[in-house]
């Protein structure tokens, strides 16, 4: 029987008290310990971290970890699970580095519908640079570069990934553990991009926590149907980013199409091919 | 000797490089060496593209400015490039498009007549050539067989219709009596080299004069068992390379200058968390833009001082094609031997020209990296006496395998100790040793020529063909680093040791590597640059040299 507990590093955790982050790092770890115990060897995992508070994470959880750079998390994600389709890819950004530096990387990936599972710590301020404005920051943010208020409106990245073509889209909130942790789960168990934008506070620059608490509410199956785009848009566009007074969290986006890694690699595993005989095609070359 | 030079010329999207390497494959038929250079401005329709085939009794791998056939398919190319025909040579022309002296034929009326494309004028064009070479008919169907992809028969009708109604000349030339070798671009010997020391995954995004490597190992994916991936950027070229490394896959990027530059990012992380990853770098004239489908030596200072930070890296300048071969399988095979980025410094005129290539296949076989023996914990950062860290992979039942861009601990977990960064820095500094050990191995610097001259040319990378057969000509020596970096200082201390005169010969405006070894002492005295986008041609450098000696 695996507990999250077994999955923790000898690392000093340095993020601020009552950060976002740690409901996160408890969710994912009770995830994994799930699937260990329901017969999952962990050493198929490989989580995958940029730059910024949220990195810190992979030296927290004792499996395979690539702590990579700022924005570059869905490449890294995509050269390991191309390498190896067998593994189970699962990456972590913050939203300036997934939203800002890195969202090429991030529109391409949910392009190619490729098999990994994408959590992003939207605290909607940069943390470890201490106070800037992100993609997601609130109009009129008052950070330490924009001092007189953000002059650009924030990006809705639900809109954005359903718009792209990622084939699970959800919204978590750090300060619900339990409803994140289904919304991991499912993510992982669906076969495709799987992107969930999670609202954490920042205690530090940007204490949204009682903000989000009074205005989240669960999405249900009853009320609304995920697999249909104008309708999972039309609930992306409920909350902004900016004003409102409900936000919802959940699954808003879900339908199933054939993955990157299946259509290019044709069942073949790079890591367990062997290099043919050259000398065949050096005889077209006469 | 026997060595003939072609040039075929036209307008962008007359299949003047189509029809230059079916030449060349008649030449190659019958025996000769081939040297093949390819001249195209950056656009798909118009402008002036030529080519020259180059075909000798005896290896060659650099082409004359002066040749003895123009294939005119236009008034332009007459225009351009009659000044460069030999006394006895001949323009053998399209008498529709073009008004000169020598053999015309209606290219364009032949191919109406058989309801052909105008396209196919190059097929004409090549029909009349044959004859005027006097290379036998047989040849010529079984080439156009083997090369041809569409409308194979009519090709065939069009190239017997201008072979029938054209003279042999005082141009032909003998069937030779040996074998005939494999064509091969650089970048086809850059792909098929990374192949053979085991390549899984080759990823990039287009740019000239690299992106042939990606063509070539997509279009053979099956038969060479490699997956091959041309994501959103260049930026993400690098990464997906170092993701698939650390799951396990050898895996290699091509770019140019300006795609490198995207990629330095991924160069350092590389370096700080010692993945291993061949990059190619095939030149082009800069800064920025530049011109793209011209050549220069002008990045050798970027790439060896590419990347922030502190790390160890491996530069390899190959200058043909059996040297962009062993070079790249050099790379791959010390990227993985320790746990380094590397690579392979090619220019536009090794990548795209065409070289005869004979290479001995099996002296390049990949090497097998260090693996971790599943004793007790796994560290990938394991400090040990070599600074080698045996390799585990996600995957592996028993091991844990954290790697990072962060300063880390053996563990791989983020330290900003003092003690720790510079135990890990130089921990992984130390593998420089048994990487010059193993470098040593190999040849690192060539010597050609006349080896008791007194004065040295100083060339590296696809310079070398002119230099050679210039040296060869004057009875000079020549010497060529195929590393520049790390400099293999000892070998090139000996090779120039003896030299009373070293003039540096390098295609670009200031003398790069004449730099790179001014800074180890090595005195330089003369430089012959170009920096015209055009590589060095034998009778052109030729009488640079003479100017110099003078």
């Amino acid at each position: 029987m695996t507990t999250a507990k077994d999955l923790k590093t000898y690392a000093e955790n340095t993020w601020c008290p009552g950060c976002g982050n740690f409901s996160i790092l408890t969710s994912i770890k009770k995830v994994l310990a799930n699937l260990s115990n329901e017969g999952f060897d962990l050493h198929r995992v490989a989580l995958v971290s940029g730059i910024g508070c949220h990195a810190k994470i992979v030296d927290y959880v004792d499996v395979n970890s690539f702590y990579s750079i700022h924005g570059r998390v869905p490449p890294a994600m995509s050269g390991i699970k191309l390498a190896n389709p067998d593994l189970l890819v699962i990456g972590h950004s913050g939203d300036g580095d997934a939203y800002g530096e890195g969202v090429e990387h991030l529109i391409f990936s949910a392009k190619r519908n490729i098999d990994v599972t994408y959590i992003i710590h939207n605290n909607r301020v940069y943390g470890l640079t201490t106070g800037q404005f992100t993609p997601t920051s609130p109009a009129g943010f008052k950070g330490r570069s924009t001092p007189m208020g953000s002059p650009e409106e924030p990006l809705n990245p639900i809109e954005l990934m359903i718009s792209a073509g990622a084939t699970f889209v959800a919204r978590g909130f750090s300060g619900n553990i339990k409803h994140m942790q289904n919304l991991i789960h499912a993510a992982i168990d669906h076969k495709g991009f799987s992107f969930i934008d999670v609202l954490q506070p920042c205690f530090t620059f940007f204490n949204t926590y009682n903000y989000y608490q009074e205005r989240v509410y669960e999405i249900t199956d009853q009320e609304h149907d995920a697999s249909d785009r104008t309708t999972a848009l039309a609930k992306a566009g409920e909350w902004a980013y900016s004003e409102g007074e409900r936000i919802p969290i959940g699954i808003f986006y879900k339908v199933k199409k054939p993955t990157y890694e299946e259509k290019l690699l044709r069942g073949r595993v790079p890591v367990k091919l062997s290099s043919k005989d050259i000398r065949p095609v050096f005889e077209k070359h006469i | 000797m026997k060595d003939i030079s072609i040039l075929i010329g036209g307008k962008a999207g007359d299949g003047i490089r189509q029809a230059g390497h079916t030449i060349s494959r008649l030449l190659n038929r019958i025996g000769y060496r081939i040297f093949f250079y390819d001249d195209y401005p950056s656009l798909i329709r118009g402008g002036h593209n030529f080519s020259i085939i180059r075909a000798s009794e005896k290896r060659i791998i650099a082409h004359k400015d002066n040749v003895d056939i123009i294939v005119a398919l236009n008034q332009e190319t007459t225009e351009k490039h009659k000044s460069r025909l030999n006394a006895e040579g001949m323009i053998l022309y399209d008498s529709k498009t073009v008004d000169t002296e020598g053999v015309g034929v209606d290219f364009m009326e032949i191919v109406k007549k058989l309801d052909g494309q105008p396209i196919m004028r190059n097929t004409a064009a090549i029909g009349a050539l044959a004859k005027v070479l006097d290379i036998k008919w047989s040849v010529v169907e079984r080439v156009m067989k083997d090369t041809i992809e569409k409308q194979v028969e009519l090709n065939l009708k069009i190239a017997q219709l201008t072979y029938d109604e054209v003279e042999t000349s005082n141009l032909a030339i003998q069937k030779l009596n040996q074998k005939s070798l494999p064509l091969l671009s650089g970048n086809e010997a850059i792909a098929l080299g990374a192949v053979q020391a085991g390549l899984n995954m080759y990823i990039a995004y287009p740019m000239t004069p690299a992106s042939a490597i990606l063509h070539y190992l997509a279009a053979h994916e099956d038969d060479l068992g490699v997956v091959t991936m041309h994501p959103e950027s260049e930026i993400a070229v690098a990464l997906i390379a170092l993701g698939a490394a650390y799951a396990g896959a050898k895996s290699m990027v091509g770019t140019s200058g300006g795609g490198l530059a995207l990629m330095t990012e991924a160069l350092s992380l590389a370096g700080q968390g010692e993945f291993p990853v061949v990059f190619v770098e095939s030149q082009r004239p800069g800064p920025s833009t530049g011109v793209p489908t011209y050549t220069m030596q002008g990045d050798l200072s970027f790439v060896v001082h590419s990347g922030h930070g502190e790390f160890l890296k491996v530069v390899l300048a190959p200058g043909d094609a059996e040297e962009a071969f062993y070079l790249t399988g050099l790379a791959m095979n010390l990227a993985w031997k320790f746990h380094i980025p590397t690579f392979v410094l090619s220019d536009k005129h090794l990548s795209e020209s065409i070289f005869s290539f004979e290479a001995d296949l099996d002296k390049m076989k990949p090497e097998q990296p260090l693996m971790w023996d599943g004793q007790g914990d796994y560290k990938r950062y394991l400090d040990t006496q070599d600074g080698i860290s045996p390799l585990a992979f996600p995957g592996d039942p028993a091991a844990t395998v954290k790697a990072t861009s962060y300063e880390h601990d053996e563990y791989g977990i983020a330290t900003e100790d003092p003690d720790q960064i510079v135990r890990m820095q130089e921990k992984r500094l130390r593998k420089k040793e048994g990487l010059i050990d193993e470098l040593a191995k190999n040849e690192q610097v060539k010597i050609y020529g006349n080896r008791e001259s007194k004065i040295t040319l100083l060339c590296w990378g696809s310079t070398k063909g002119a230099c050679v057969e210039v040296a060869e000509t004057l009875g000079l020596k020549v010497v060529q680093p195929l590393v520049v970096e790390p400099l293999p200082i000892d070998p090139l201390r000996q090779a120039l040791s003896d030299a009373d005169k070293i003039i540096g010969v390098e295609v670009n405006a200031t003398g790069q590597l004449a730099r790179l070894l001014s800074g180890h002492g090595f005195d330089v005295e003369h430089m012959i640059l170009r920096y015209d986008g055009r590589p060095f041609t034998v009778d052109g450098l030729l009488d640079k040299v003479k100017e110099v000696l003078s």
